[in-house]
């Protein structure tokens, strides 16, 4: 896993509450076996009519905005376990999410995938929407470190929780596998008295 | 003075291998489930870095959601559907697991096949790489949907790291009205909670309503967990989980049953135990439910009219659906209807539709396909000669599989249409690019096949004398 301590960029509006994984990514994307190439179907739906057709009233689509960030609308990520939402944003090139709320499968499957969900107040998305919008050319600060967000030039900034066995694992690309290959034993010793 | 424990309390903490120091917990994974679409990856992770299936034999695989429901005796005719199926086989073989690949007699959708085997048991933790996961919940068992890297983590370890959720009790108690299914039930419940109201939450649905449902219904309860942001829902094991386990092929026997039944019995909540959240609702007050918008808490009863509201994203919403603030879905008329889905695809629920449909027509402008959720459900629609009623109706019974709910196979509504659908996602574009999804119950999706479009299903049954309410408890 790629690993994740700063990051200034300039950022993505995306105003809309509850994109779920199916927006993220369509179903009908969901038939490759590895990894590669959901990036380029990351909103399909949305970035494109059903001929094709670039949408140039989406965000994305938009010349104006560019960056690694995506500031998205509350309750991001619901819906559908698939992981291939993560692989998709990342794949686009997206490194860090905020909202003022993550679905709890998603987060899970951005943070195995080193991309950092950054969970913010509602009145400081807002405002980051607005500036972003009215500014696109704004940097944003994310530090994980201290695990603040700001906008660069300016005294506005929050700071964000994360788990903090996550963000070891975030700082120093480490995955959850290598932790639990550690724990082998103590693994083995509990199925000797489990129940089934 | 001993703790007071939830259902969900004794159930993980049976399951806790270690602590992480300010983090999360190791929990272990007693029955993983995989199926074709979330699998791969992590099949390819683990062959990567040299690391092997941990426990096999506590994994069990079918093909589900990407298989035709069709002529399934046939090759696929889609090239990456059929290497994805092709690369699931060859996996299972390669590491030993067992899989039900399509045309095996227990093949079916991984929430429907699993719980009818008597894989699913009360006190487990089961998990599987598809949100819908929470269904095997019905029967008391912690089990949640994961992602890929989870899948991973889990062949690796039979484990898993998580922070133990918070806990939300949601008690409905009274009687329900005559047509209200177990489907409406979640469906109003999600339309007063909203889609996010429980994540980070494990829910434990209790009350009356729930104690009289079966164990179709409740799993339809549990499947809809993860659509108000419950990782997970479980209702306490009672008689009537211990009555549907029993005998199962995979169910303890003898003894050993005996002896689980007594550890089961264990498990219900603690009268005392505190939950972090609580909701109450009257039976009552729930009548058959239709959703309006593109999630699944954008939902009203059928008699009432689409809220208004100012919100830019709902007001999104009903633009995609093509409905107006204010006005009413009854008269709507609908081309498309399905049933079928982990949610709804159940031997109960197509005797509800058959109960309905009897002697009755579909309507011209509309194509009703019925998806059963498994072999086994579609062995017993024959054997009890619902499919019979459902030919005379002009109703189409396909082959088991998830089919249009997710609509990754050749199911799919077309653009712009609205499908009348017993699944449990009505977001943009689910069922198929541009389609327009109407979340209801198997009665409800019955009535609009038969009227061509959304009635007062209430009225209808209440005139003729149809009894569909609490659905019987069977087995």
């Amino acid at each position: 896993m790629e690993k994740f301590t700063t990051l200034t960029s300039r950022a993505i509006p995306l105003a809309i509450e509850n994109v779920d994984t199916d927006q993220i990514i369509p179903a009908r994307f969901l038939k490759a076996t590895d990894k590669q190439g959901f990036g380029d179907n990351v909103f399909r739906d949305w970035r494109f009519d059903k001929h094709g057709n670039i949408n140039n009233d989406f965000s994305l689509n938009n010349p104006t905005y560019s960056g690694s960030i995506l500031v998205a609308g509350d309750n991001f990520g619901c819906g559908s376990s698939r992981e291939h939402a993560a692989w998709a944003l990342v794949g686009y090139g997206f490194k860090v999410i905020v909202s003022s709320f993550f679905a709890d499968i998603f987060k899970g499957n951005a943070l195995n995938n080193g991309l950092l969900p950054v969970q913010v107040s509602e009145g400081f998305l807002k405002s980051l929407l607005q500036t972003v919008e009215a500014h696109p050319e704004t940097l944003i600060e994310v530090n994980l470190e201290n695990q603040t967000i700001s906008i660069s030039n300016s005294d506005v900034s929050e700071s964000f929780d994360i788990d903090p066995y996550k963000k070891t694992c975030m700082i120093n690309g480490y995955d959850d596998i290598d932790y639990l290959l550690s724990k082998k034993e103590q693994i083995e010793a509990f199925e000797a008295e489990k129940i089934y | 003075m001993t703790t007071k424990k939830t259902l969900f309390d004794k159930v993980w903490d049976a399951h806790v291998v270690d602590s992480v120091q300010n983090g999360p917990q190791i929990l272990y994974i007693d029955k993983h489930l995989i199926h074709e679409v979330t699998s791969p990856q992590a099949f390819n992770e683990l062959e990567a870095r040299g690391i092997p299936v941990f426990r096999p034999n506590q994994i069990v695989a079918t093909a589900d959601h990407n298989t035709p429901t069709l002529n399934q005796d046939l090759p696929i005719k889609d090239e990456l559907s059929r290497k994805q199926l092709e690369q699931l086989s060859t996996n299972c073989a390669k590491n030993n697991i067992t899989l039900y690949e399509l045309g095996h007699k227990y093949n079916g959708i991984v929430h429907v096949m699993a719980p009818e085997l008597g894989i699913t048991q009360p006190g487990m933790t089961m998990v599987c790489g598809d949100s819908h996961t929470s269904t095997h919940g019905a029967f008391g068992t912690i089990a949640f949907g994961i992602g890929t890297s989870q899948v991973a983590q889990v062949f690796a370890s039979q484990c898993l790291l998580l922070t133990k959720p918070k806990s939300l009790r949601v008690t409905v108690n009274g009687t329900l009205k005559n047509g209200v299914l177990p489907k409406d039930v979640i469906l109003y419940i999600i339309s007063k909670l909203g889609t996010n109201s429980g994540t980070g939450y494990f829910c434990e649905y209790a009350g009356d309503v729930f104690e009289n449902m079966s164990m179709e219904g409740r799993m339809t309860v549990c499947n809809m967990s993860i659509e108000m942001g419950a990782r997970g829902g479980m209702i306490a094991p009672d008689e009537t989980t211990f009555e549907y386990v029993k005998g199962r092929e995979f169910a303890p026997k003898g003894d050993d049953f005996e002896k689980k039944v007594a550890y089961w019995k264990t498990l219900p909540t603690d009268p005392d135990a505190a939950f972090d959240k609580e909701y109450h609702f009257d039976a009552e007050d729930i009548e058959p439910m239709v959703t309006y918008g593109t999630n699944p808490g954008m939902g009203i009863k059928i008699s009432e009219t689409i809220p208004v509201d100012d919100n830019s994203s709902f007001k999104k919403s009903l633009e995609y659906m093509n409905f107006k603030a204010g006005e009413s879905l009854i008269n709507k008329p609908i081309n498309f209807v399905f049933i079928g889905s982990c949610t709804n695809s159940r031997i109960e629920d197509f005797r509800v539709a058959a109960n309905f449909i009897k002697g009755k027509q579909k309507a011209q402008n509309v194509t009703a396909w019925l998806v059963p959720g498994s072999k086994q459900v579609e062995a017993q629609i024959i054997n009890e000669g619902l499919n019979d009623i459902f030919e005379d109706a002009g109703f189409e019974l396909r082959q088991p599989g998830c089919s249009a709910c997710l609509a990754m196979n050749d199911d799919k509504i077309p653009q712009g249409e609205y499908c009348v659908s017993t699944s449990n996602r009505n977001f943009e574009g689910r069922q198929g690019q541009g389609s327009r999804t109407i979340l209801a119950s198997p009665l409800v999706a019955a009535a609009t096949a038969v009227a061509g479009k959304i009635v007062d299903v209430t009225k209808e049954i209440n005139e003729t004398n149809v009894t569909l309410s609490a659905v019987v408890r069977s087995h």
